[in-house]
């Protein structure tokens, strides 16, 4: 019982980083039909970002609480991660915006590989400590089960930025114009809609989400690296995909679904198979879901079409 | 009649568009006086949805001149020429039907500021058009043909257009709808709104409008007060079905 509450917990919590790393990727798919691979490579900008603020904020005034520290750190890495975002959409995929649809994703994968050498060069190929601003030490709100503060920060951070975006998309003019664009870019631009300004809006908001993101993943798991993007992108295109790609609702559900399945599948994999395999494999999860998904129900939980725009 | 101004306030000189190297208008030269409701017609694929979305700005011009109001336009992108005065109804509606009636109303008045005016028009279109307030949180995409096309012409004039391009308001709509939704138009024209009219129903387009102005494989080749053109032979032959 215990380990399935524990589960439970660490699921919620990797769960909210992946939906957060999945809405940046679905609005842009929504509103572009464009999978952005180097969406998960922000994230790691993001983290690195924020790792240099820490360290030079360690060096020069090493008195500093630690929240402060962690909210600056963010200040630097979430509008570092906005230009990179909208320098991508400008620089490259506007301008595929009418081609066949696999040269803006083969560019996206070359963007991909461009951020990755990038960071490679200016934060080397070591994997760096990430401070852990945020207290590690586990309590125990049940009896053996463990939950530390920077997993309730997470969890809370993660909740209170999903609320504020579903608000934004869904009661502001802004959000308005973006839903219009996502369904018609050439009537939306009839109603008065700057659509390039509204797309290049999405691009950072979604690498905004991203910089968040990857603060947390790496305050989570304590390390940062020029290619720690990879594998969290790749899982929240899969809660992305999972939820209905294009669909936000779906982008938060797949997220938490998958770190549930993941976490709960890491606790008990060992017994599943009566040890041949044990929690290190829990990174199959996820793709065993994704071949699930585009094999039985390609349009995923909430999405309601998977069709071409013209 | 009112009397004609000395400028228009559009003017197509030799307008010419293409789809990667074909040309669908080719040279077309049309002009629209302030407070005129005049129509375009013409077979399928004879260049008149082109024309009206070359003249909205959502297609790029393989030559020639738009002019508003005096000045060049040609350059100028789409949601600017909206904020001009020129509102389109597109060609099939263009309904985002993801986004609710209210939405899609709402989504006409996005480059206004005026809250109190967009609030007051937006009572004005639920008075022309009492089916459509009945349906203001449903989702657009469960309406039928003839409510979307209303909401469609609602959302235009939440723009406060000064000049409105229609393209075949009454496609696939039962008659009862076509004439509710000519109604609508008419009365947006007495309101002081140029018009300028697509339609394939030749008939009741010629009888709504001044002038009309017949376009054949890209070009116009007649042009001339609704009635003349009603009366005019190759006119009946061609659009009304009738055998000269
Ligand atoms: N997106 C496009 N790509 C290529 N050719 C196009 C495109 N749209 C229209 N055309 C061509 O341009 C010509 C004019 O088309 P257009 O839609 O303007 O005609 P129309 O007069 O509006 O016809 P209809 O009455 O059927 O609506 C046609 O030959 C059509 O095939
Ligand atoms: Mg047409």
């Amino acid at each position: 019982m215990e380990t399935l509450i524990q589960q439970v917990v660490n699921g919620l919590v990797i769960g909210s980083v992946y939906a957060l790393i999945a809405l940046g990727y679905t609005m842009v798919y929504g509103i572009l039909g464009l999978i952005n691979f180097a969406h998960g490579d922000v994230l790691m900008v993001g983290a690195l970002t924020a790792l240099q603020t820490m360290l030079f904020l360690m060096g020069v005034a090493p008195g500093m609480s630690p929240v402060v520290m962690l909210t600056i750190a963010l200040m630097v890495a979430i509008p570092v991660c906005m230009m990179i975002g909208f320098t991508m959409e400008r620089l490259a995929y506007r301008r595929l915006r009418n081609a066949p649809r696999l040269a803006p994703l083969i560019t996206a994968i070359g963007m991909s590989f461009l951020l990755q050498t990038l960071a490679m060069i200016l934060w080397g190929r070591n994997y760096h400590t990430f401070p852990q601003l945020i207290s590690t030490t586990p309590m125990q709100p049940i009896e053996g089960v463990f939950v530390t503060p920077v997993q309730i920060f997470i969890v809370v951070a993660s909740a209170l930025i999903m609320i504020g975006l579903t608000l934004l998309v869904n009661k502001t003019r802004m959000g308005r114009a973006m839903r219009a664009t996502a369904e018609n870019h050439r009537v939306a631009s009839l109603m008065g809609v700057d659509t390039n300004a509204v797309i290049a809006f999405t691009f950072v908001i979604g690498a905004a989400l991203a910089a968040v993101a990857g603060v947390m993943y790496a305050s989570n798991y304590g390390i940062a690296h020029y290619g720690m993007g990879f594998m969290p992108g790749l899982k929240a295109f899969t809660a992305a995909v999972l939820g209905g790609i294009g669909n936000m609702g779906g982008a938060m559900l797949g997220g938490i679904l998958l770190g549930l399945v993941e976490s709960l599948g890491a606790g008990y994999i060992e017994h599943l198979t009566f040890g041949f395999l044990n929690s290190s494999y829990q990174d199959i999860f996820a793709f065993i879901i994704l071949g699930l998904v585009l094999i039985f129900k390609p349009t995923g939980l909430l999405g309601e079409r998977v069709s071409d725009r013209a | 009649m009112p009397t004609k101004p000395a400028s228009p306030l559009l003017q197509l000189l030799n307008l010419q568009v293409s789809y990667g190297g074909i040309q669908a208008v080719k040279g077309v030269d049309l002009e629209l006086f302030k407070g005129e409701l005049v129509c375009l017609i013409g077979a399928n694929g004879a260049g008149k949805t082109t024309t009206l979305n070359a003249i909205a700005g959502v297609l790029p011009l393989a030559g020639g001149e738009i002019r508003y109001n005096d000045v060049k336009i040609n350059a100028i992108p789409a949601h600017k020429r909206l904020r001009q005065g020129i509102a389109l109804v597109p060609e099939g509606r263009g309904i985002f039907t993801r986004l609710t009636v209210e939405e899609n109303l709402r989504m006409g008045a996005y480059s206004r500021r005026d809250q109190d005016g967009i609030e007051a028009d937006l009572e004005k279109v639920y008075t022309m058009l009492p089916r459509v307030k009945e349906r203001l949180a449903q989702v657009a995409g469960t309406l039928s043909g003839g409510e979307q096309q209303m909401v469609a012409i609602g959302r235009a004039l939440l723009s406060r257009p000064k000049l409105l391009l229609l393209d075949e308001p009454s496609m696939g709509l039962a008659p009862l709808v076509v004439e509710k939704i000519f109604e609508v138009v008419q009365s947006v024209a007495k309101e002081g709104v140029t018009i300028l009219l697509v339609e394939q129903n030749a008939n009741l387009a010629l009888e709504f409008s001044q002038r009309g102005y017949v376009m054949e494989s890209g070009k116009i080749t007649l042009t001339g007060s609704g009635n003349e053109l009603l009366a005019d032979p190759k006119v009946r032959e061609a659009y009304l079905g009738e055998v000269a």
